[in-house]
């Protein structure tokens, strides 16, 4: 990251994510996608949840930060942009956190169709814990709560949100941080006018990757390049292609942009 | 230098019905009173006893220029709700038992972060479902502390409608005051009566203080509320609901910053000399005064009126603010005071707070006069012991 793009959008210069966290890759982007764009953060307000992604933006981004209680940042954000309709409402947290506990609050807030900007860090586990399953862990991935391999299935996180009524969801792995800038670039612009959400699948070395046998940071994210494709490509597969690539998706990996 | 820039603190505010009397009921007057206070903000959840507050703000709150919601359920009514605090506005919720026991976790968010907020709670007979028709006064332990964490709360107990509408007021001013969520203990009977209501044309209110500069979080010197900006005042707000010092900033390692602000949490409460208001009826040469709250307070004033009339020597407390509890009033009465009766609509929680406080008990007797059965405890029962000694309640 650039020395400029640090002391313009954060507190510090240090963060407490582990080596290889793929957060660190999003916040690189996110500050490049604001920059780019030209926006500002003194008229932005970030909200976040419980969780390693919660610490995004609070304490590490320098704007108007309000750090909330576990699963329940969106209806924190409902209250504020329903008071403050001009400011930007950036909401930033973990799959734990806005999907498995905070699940009831995505659908309801995607049904209200707010303007905010939503992005939903997917790790695939609970790592501030110690890395248990959670409702985004892959059918058969090993965690601390099963270690024979996770028995239950993973919510696709863009079904799940356009089924419920918003019209804007896009996913990016953090292994394309090309695509993804620019796919928080639209996300930033869409959440002026209506509920933008936006997956960013993201790699947990040190709770997924050891239990997984990723022998590496690197390793992982090879395997979301090798596995992810771009959405023109995907619209272009054959039925069973995509079939095939949609589980895929929830395996940590592809990437596709509606909206 | 820059400019010094404060507001907020005690204004005048133009009420918003014309002056006069009104007939209502209790849920519409806690609506009329948040709506004279300031309340531009109120998100709930449907549920009985309370529907009739969010259903009269739905209307009226538009006429003030404020935005009503009706959420998923009561955890995002609460959030959306200090939400709308924070980001400036003066806001409420109302529910019953069930809603507040899903509350309890973002309302201990509001005491961590000092967020004020109203939550009328209509209180219902429980545990769980219980008896939603039914008006019980279960919920006072629960109001007190609730949350995990132990912080200790404002709660006032209105025991007519022109106390739902005035003590609803004073919940909004106590909560800007104080930075503070304050609860309104309602319950299902009062919020259904109508009573007549008396409106005057002005009203004092009270607006949190801002001082630009200075610290947004406690511990302050003086144990008082810290001021408190809002997110487009360009301070760049860092709001957790982790242990944090004085500008938000996150510290939970180190146990001295942890117990400082644990204890300024505490003793803005405790320490407070305002936070008192109890009405004393006949208590001045009284030997036997009983101490009640809420719906059980009115009909404690009847019995204890009759009884001075068969030549009883019997005094009544009653408490507006329940918590924090008003030791010093018992304290002030226990010398020349035989026995304190106290009667509820549960199983006698505010009993046990008042028998911690009296410090001879062999001199001064402390009696619960309790029915836990959803039935409203009238001046009869209450007349019936204080001249016979008899309570006929089932146990």
């Amino acid at each position: 990251m650039s020395k400029e793009l640090r002391q313009k959008y954060l507190r510090t210069n240090k963060t407490t994510f582990c080596l290889g966290c793929g957060y660190e890759i999003f916040i690189n982007c996110f500050l490049r996608a604001n920059e780019e764009l030209g926006i500002e953060f003194q008229k932005t307000i970030f909200v976040s949840g419980i969780g390693c992604a919660a610490w995004i933006p609070s304490p590490y981004f320098r704007a108007e930060t309000l750090h909330t209680t576990h699963g329940r940042p969106l209806a924190f954000a409902t209250g504020i942009r329903l008071v403050r309709p001009k400011n930007r409402i950036v909401v930033i947290s973990g799959d734990g956190d806005l999907v498995t506990i905070g699940g009831n609050h995505l659908i309801h807030s995607a049904r209200r169709n707010l303007p905010m900007s939503v992005f939903c860090m997917n790790n695939s586990i609970y790592a501030m814990t110690g890395g248990q399953a959670g409702a985004t862990t892959p059918k058969g991935a090993i965690t601390s709560t099963d270690m024979e391999g996770n028995k239950e299935s993973p919510f696709d996180l863009i079904k799940l949100v356009l089924a419920s009524g918003a019209n804007f969801a896009s996913r990016y792995p953090v292994a394309f941080p090309r695509q993804m800038v620019e796919g928080i670039k639209k996300n930033l612009m869409a959440g002026e006018k209506k509920f933008a959400f936006t997956e960013i699948v993201s790699v947990c070395p040190t709770q997924f990757g050891e239990k997984n046998n990723f022998k590496s940071p690197g390793q992982m994210l090879k395997k979301q390049k090798e596995s992810g494709i771009i959405s023109g490509e995907f619209e272009n597969l054959e039925e069973y292609l995509k079939l095939e690539k949609l589980y895929e998706a929830t395996q940590l990996c592809t990437f596709q942009v509606i909206g | 230098m820059e400019k010094r820039q404060t507001r907020g603190g005690w204004q005048q505010a133009k009420s918003l019905l014309p002056s006069g009397k009104y007939l209502m009921s209790g849920n519409e007057a806690c609506a009329e009173g948040a709506l004279v206070a300031g309340c531009k903000f109120f998100a709930g959840y449907p549920i009985t006893p309370a529907s009739e507050i969010g259903e009269t703000l739905a209307k009226r709150i538009l006429e003030v220029g404020g935005v009503f919601k009706q959420m998923e359920d009561e955890i995002s009514a609460i959030g959306a709700v200090l939400g709308a605090s924070w980001a400036g506005e003066k806001t409420m919720t109302a529910t019953s038992g069930p809603g507040f026991s899903l509350m309890i976790e973002n309302i201990g968010f509001a005491d961590m972060t000092e967020m004020p907020c109203v939550i009328i709670n209509v209180q219902r007979g429980g545990p769980s479902t219980g008896m939603p028709t039914k008006p019980s006064s279960s919920d006072i332990m629960m109001a007190r502390y609730g949350c995990h964490g132990g912080t200790p709360h404002i709660a006032l107990c209105p025991s007519d409608v022109q106390e739902c509408y005035d003590l609803t007021i004073k919940a909004f001013n106590l909560s800007e005051k104080y930075r503070s969520p304050v609860i309104v203990l309602s319950d299902a009977s009062l919020a259904h009566l109508r009573e007549p209501l008396k409106i005057k044309s002005k009203v004092k209110i009270f607006d949190r203080i801002y001082e630009k500069g200075k610290q947004h979080f406690g511990p302050t010197k003086d144990f008082s509320a810290p001021s408190m900006p809002t997110p487009t005042d360009g301070e760049f707000l860092m709001t957790t609901g982790s242990a944090h010092n004085e500008w938000g900033v996150r510290n939970t390692f180190e146990p001295k910053g942890y117990e400082k602000l644990i204890w300024h949490l505490e003793k803005k409460i405790s320490l407070s000399k305002e936070l008192t208001d109890t009405e004393e009826f006949m208590t001045k040469d009284a030997s036997q005064i009983v101490i009640a709250y809420g719906f059980t307070g009115r009909m404690a004033r009847e019995a204890v009126a009759n009884a001075r009339l068969e030549g009883k020597k019997i005094g009544l407390i009653r408490l507006k603010i329940v918590w924090p509890f008003p030791e010093t009033i018992i304290k002030k009465y226990e010398e020349q005071c035989q026995e304190f009766i106290v009667p509820e609509m549960n199983q006698g929680q505010l009993h046990n707070v008042v028998n911690q406080c009296v410090t001879d008990k062999t001199k001064t007797a402390v009696t619960s006069l309790a029915q836990p059965n959803g039935e409203l405890i009238n001046s009869e029962q209450i007349f019936e012991y204080l001249t016979k000694k008899t309570w006929g309640t089932r146990k």
